[in-house]
């Protein structure tokens, strides 16, 4: 029975994204297929959920295990509620002109086929396979940058095309090194390309090989995941496209980029004759974190500020998952986890606000907190939480990182500290002209368009004050998988 | 496998890192293409006689898939969109040929450095072929880098791909190799030419990034 359940949800989770992106391809009426996107993220998320209890058979295609589970619910909670925002928000961009109905119909069927590309990389067994999921989540993104087609969404969407490329060339090429070395062990054929038998029978492979992929998969997923030497494209991404995509580029992708790059830092933790993957990770996490705190101080435009505090909080992510042990694997799982939902949240916010302004410019936008006070005050809490104050959950796993890196090696703490000050200092310097200070505008937005950014910020407060015991025990089982 | 089978597949991919390199030294978009045209042929004889030597069929299809889509389809449809836009005569450079030819050899002689001690227990046949591979794929990243036109770059692209695609045919038994590579390059390709350089037209009549460079996101 269960087996069956689970053989369903996983269906049902490839299934009705995939069919949801032609079914929206069909129907011109925007109300009509902004409803039918949330549904289909609704069902998506539940099927993420009952993947969470019922684990289907691996296959050598697609595999559900503890680790994954963790993404995929996180990233069906953050499609679903950025579908409920974006019916709202795009209804605003149709009024303004700013998007045609075709652009709408077109813009429908592409979030579908980005959460079906992301489910498909999450759920995938062959790393090939993951891949190609990786490859479409990323195309569909670049053509959704540039659907308002101004001059800056083109240059921000061809920018982000060129290095989105380059990146997934790399990783392609790191990924048929990993076949190579797998197929004198493993045979030839899709056996050598199954991620689990690869991750059980690294010890025999050729350790020179699996060295030279690895260069080439943290390069080429690194790019994805917005990694200091290659994240150029993330700001410009961020900021030219519509809010709704900012908000799943930096909610979703780039966890989802990590999750490769985790995938194949586990093949290399099974050989002992390789280079150790964490050394290499805590670097690109350190630079990334020091870089994108400095970068936060002279911003001007709203979105490319919170672009790079993605930045910033990948970086985190990646030294969290670098350092490796269960006390910093657990760090990092939770401030994935926190930083998916409280970024995705601010950008939600962070939409209305250039609605309602009509502009991104920082130093147009003043006293949010007067003339809107539900979505200033909001706002507010969400950049308290992203800077990594209490009582919010990105507090305690920022907290966590840096306790655990005191007892492992305090002079790498210290830097941390000090790129996490950097950073804090930065945002709240910027907060204070965007939410207070003294304005004459009043803007009117209904309260319940701000639920999704509500419930977000309510369950990051909720995880800062109190963790259930059941995701601290689900959170430490994957941590300790992590290795 | 003969020693001939292995000369004759390492001449054919010797010729696709020459070809590359006639791409960086093109100074006209016209000639550039009908060269990239020779690359994507060079790059399907070089799979057919994998497939064949392998024993292979399926990798013939990714050889006719290089040959029909990347040798004649897509350079008839750009030269048809150059043609159109009127940008048939020169190629602003970012780098002018001579250091961007020394930086090339650079770049092969980097890949043969790094790729054959990695694989030197893969046998002669795969060890080259790889090296290759990976120097076809740094020209392509190099003529991204060194080509401020649009089209320019989008071949650049396509050329790096021919690199992968090499370099998956090469690994014996790779699955999934027609479905990766050749489906995506031409879906790129596709989406490059479809959307890209119609939008960027429908703004400003040229493809040339410089304009699209006037606008960086922050300059107000």
């Amino acid at each position: 029975m269960s087996g069956t359940v689970a053989s369903l949800a996983l269906t049902g989770l490839l299934t009705v994204p995939g069919c949801g992106a032609v079914l929206l391809a069909l129907i011109p009426g925007y109300r009509v297929s902004a409803a039918l996107n949330v549904a289909l993220c609704a069902l998506t998320l539940a099927c993420a959920g009952l993947l969470y209890t019922h684990r289907p058979e691996p296959s050598l295609y697609l595999l559900v295990d503890d680790v994954n589970t963790v993404f995929l619910v996180v990233g069906a909670l953050v499609g679903f509620t950025t579908s409920v925002f974006s019916a709202g928000y795009i209804a605003h961009e149709l009024q303004a002109r700013k998007l045609t109905r075709r652009d709408l119909r077109f813009y429908h069927a592409m979030y579908q086929l980005l959460m079906f590309a992301m489910d498909l990389a999450l759920v995938s067994n062959n790393i090939g396979l993951m891949w190609v999921a990786i490859e479409i989540a990323t195309l569909t993104t670049v053509v959704m940058v540039g659907i308002y087609r101004t001059s800056a969404a083109l240059e921000a969407a061809w920018k982000y095309f060129i290095l989105g490329s380059v990146g997934i060339a790399l990783a392609l090429f790191g990924t048929i090194l990993v076949y190579l070395a797998a197929q004198e062990q493993l045979g030839q054929g899709m056996v050598a390309m199954a991620w689990d038998r690869l991750a059980t029978s690294s010890a025999r492979f050729d350790p020179a090989l699996l060295n030279l992929a690895f260069i080439f998969l943290l390069l080429g997923y690194g790019t994805k995941v917005g990694l200091v030497p290659v994240h150029a494209w993330l700001p410009d991404a961020h900021a030219e496209g519509p809010t709704p995509i900012s908000a799943v580029l930096s909610g979703l992708l780039l966890n989802v980029a990590l999750f490769a790059l985790l995938r194949f830092k586990l093949i290399m933790a099974g050989n002992s004759a390789v280079i150790a993957p964490g050394p290499l990770m805590v670097t690109l996490g350190l630079a990334s974190l020091l870089f994108a705190g400095l970068m936060i101080y002279r911003r001007r435009d709203i979105k490319r500020m919170f672009a790079y505090s993605s930045i910033e909080h990948m970086g985190i992510i990646t030294l969290a998952f670098g350092l490796g042990g269960p006390l910093a694997n657990f760090a990092g799982l939770l401030h994935m986890t926190m930083h998916s939902l409280t970024k995705s949240g601010i950008f939600f916010g962070v939409g209305y606000v250039s609605q309602l302004e009509g502009t991104q410019r920082i130093a147009d936008i003043r006293g949010l907190t007067r003339s809107q006070p539900l979505l200033g005050w909001l706002l507010v809490a969400g950049v308290v939480a992203i800077a990594g104050l209490p009582p919010f959950g990105v507090f305690t796993s920022e907290f966590l990182l840096v306790t655990s890196t005191f007892a492992r090696s305090p002079a790498l703490a210290i830097v941390l500290v000090i790129g996490l000050l950097i950073a804090l200092s930065a945002i709240l310097l910027r907060l204070q002209s965007l939410a207070f200070g003294e304005t004459e505008k009043r803007h009117k937005l209904e309260a319940y368009r701000l639920a999704p950014m509500a419930l977000h910020l309510v369950i990051v407060a909720i995880a800062g004050l109190y963790l259930p015991g059941a995701v601290i025990a689900w959170f430490r089982h994957v941590a300790a998988l992590l290795g | 496998m003969s020693a001939l089978d292995t000369d004759i597949a390492h001449l054919l991919a010797g010729a696709l890192v020459l070809v590359s390199f006639l791409l960086l030294y093109q100074d006209r978009i016209l000639a550039l293409l009908n060269f990239f045209a020779l690359h994507a042929c060079v790059l399907a004889l070089s799979v057919a006689w994998q497939a064949y030597v392998q024993h292979a069929p399926h990798l013939f299809i990714t050889a006719a898939i290089a040959l029909l889509f990347k040798g004649v389809i897509i350079p008839v449809a750009l030269y048809r969109i150059v043609v159109r836009l009127g940008i048939h005569r020169t190629i602003e450079y970012a780098v002018s040929p001579g250091p961007t030819m020394l930086f090339g050899i650079a770049l092969v002689a980097l890949s043969i450095v790094v790729m054959m001690p990695v694989t030197a227990a893969e046998g002669a046949f795969v060890r080259e072929d790889l090296a290759f591979a990976l120097s076809v794929v740094l020209l392509g990243f190099l003529m991204m880098v060194t080509r401020r036109n649009a089209v320019s770059q989008v071949i650049g692209f396509m050329s790096l791909e021919n690199g992968l695609v090499l370099a998956a045919t090469g690994a014996r038994g790779m699955p999934l190799v027609v479905e990766i590579s050749v489906g995506f390059s031409v879906l790129i390709a596709f989406i490059v030419v479809g959307i890209f350089l119609f939008r960027i037209r429908e703004r400003f009549d040229s493809v040339s990034l410089e304009a699209l460079d006037m606008s960086r996101g922050e300059s107000s």
